[in-house]
């Protein structure tokens, strides 16, 4: 049960709590035992509790407070987003702002297709039972 | 009261700074034309003289005072603006009726009436709503518009709605509704499933928090 992701310079976080609520950050220093300084290609370098933040899985190789292009580079890389939105988490996460996101149209449209699966889905199921029963 | 003009006039003497006009007196004499009005009169500034009051008629004593003095109520010159529509509500916008006899049925948005109330339809052939009225507060506006360009809603107003004869509805209104519905029929048969959808109510089920649901 050792720890597996660590918090060092170079690592990316989820912010999960706060004004910028689920976005992806990266690690540039270490503030003190509480704190980090944090920095994103879209918003101001500033510190952030570690409470705050979620440890992703997702390293780059930066030096101590890069400069912003020098991050912006090291992110891409490191292909940040496109791991990011590949990996099993980003993808849960994206599918969850799909589905906050849609309106009340397409939750018929949803219902009905859910509908539509299901029928398919039981009659493979009675075709096979059918199938072991005979 | 002297005749307004049609159009007001600009002031002859704009500000240079608040409080400093851009002319002197004696120039906005000669700008006004009093010299002018004066030369037509005989050197003499137009005076007129008070007209002539009638003689007021001498009021008779009324015959009955009230023991206590009754107050005058004061005067209301208030009036009632126009209800706002919100700005999710625009013409072909699919609501959810929330009260009434359709409550959960969605319906179609034609136009807002001189009285404030929202002319809907459902339209009736696809879920029993027909042409109608319905309050603004008792809706909520979707996302989902239908194109409703084919269709004239010019004669509706809410007289229209006016409810003498209650026992049979008029076959001039039927066909009202039929010529509204085959417009907007047409037009939401355009898009896979739209039928269906303002065919079915809506509800909430297990889990759908309100607040949280985009419209």
């Amino acid at each position: 049960m050792p720890f597996k992701r660590y918090v060092e310079i170079g690592r990316v976080a989820l912010v999960n709590y706060g004004k910028d609520y689920g976005k992806l950050v990266v690690i540039v220093d270490v503030v003190d035992q509480n704190r980090a300084l944090v920095d994103a290609p879209d918003m101001v370098r500033g510190q952030m509790n570690f409470k705050r933040l979620t440890l992703t899985d997702i390293t780059i190789d930066i030096p101590r407070v890069p400069k912003k292009k020098t991050l912006i580079e090291a992110m891409e890389k490191a292909d940040v987003k496109n791991k990011w939105e590949n990996s099993s988490w980003g993808r849960k996460l994206i599918v969850q702002k799909r589905r906050a996101s849609l309106n009340d149209f397409d939750r018929f449209k949803l219902m009905l297709a859910k509908i539509k699966r299901a029928g398919v889905v039981r009659q493979e199921l009675s075709k096979l039972k059918k199938d072991t029963s005979s | 009261m002297a005749a307004k003009r049609k159009t007001p006039v600009k002031t002859r003497n704009p500000d240079l700074v608040r409080g400093v006009g851009k002319y002197s007196r004696s120039k906005m004499y000669h700008k006004r034309g009093l010299w002018a009005i004066k030369a037509k009169n005989g050197g003499v500034f137009p005076r007129h003289d008070p007209k002539p009051k009638s003689p007021a008629t001498a009021e008779k004593p009324p015959k009955f005072y009230p023991a206590e003095d009754v107050k005058k109520p004061l005067l209301n010159k208030r009036k009632p603006k126009p209800t706002k529509l919100r700005a999710s509500i625009t013409p072909g916008t699919v609501l959810i009726l929330l009260a009434g006899r359709f409550m959960g049925k969605r319906v179609v948005f034609l136009k807002q009436l001189t009285s404030g109330l929202l002319l809907v339809t459902g339209p009736f052939k696809i879920n029993g709503v027909p042409l109608r009225r319905v309050n603004q507060s008792y809706v909520i506006a979707t996302s989902t518009k239908v194109d409703i360009s084919g269709v004239n809603v010019e004669k509706f107003d809410d007289k229209y709605f006016s409810k003498e004869d209650k026992k049979k509805l008029p076959e001039e209104k039927k066909e009202n509704q039929k010529a509204v519905d085959a417009a907007l029929i047409k037009s939401i048969e355009g898009v896979p499933d739209l039928k269906a959808y303002l065919a079915a109510r809506f509800s909430l089920k297990s889990g759908m928090k309100p607040h949280e649901l985009v419209f």
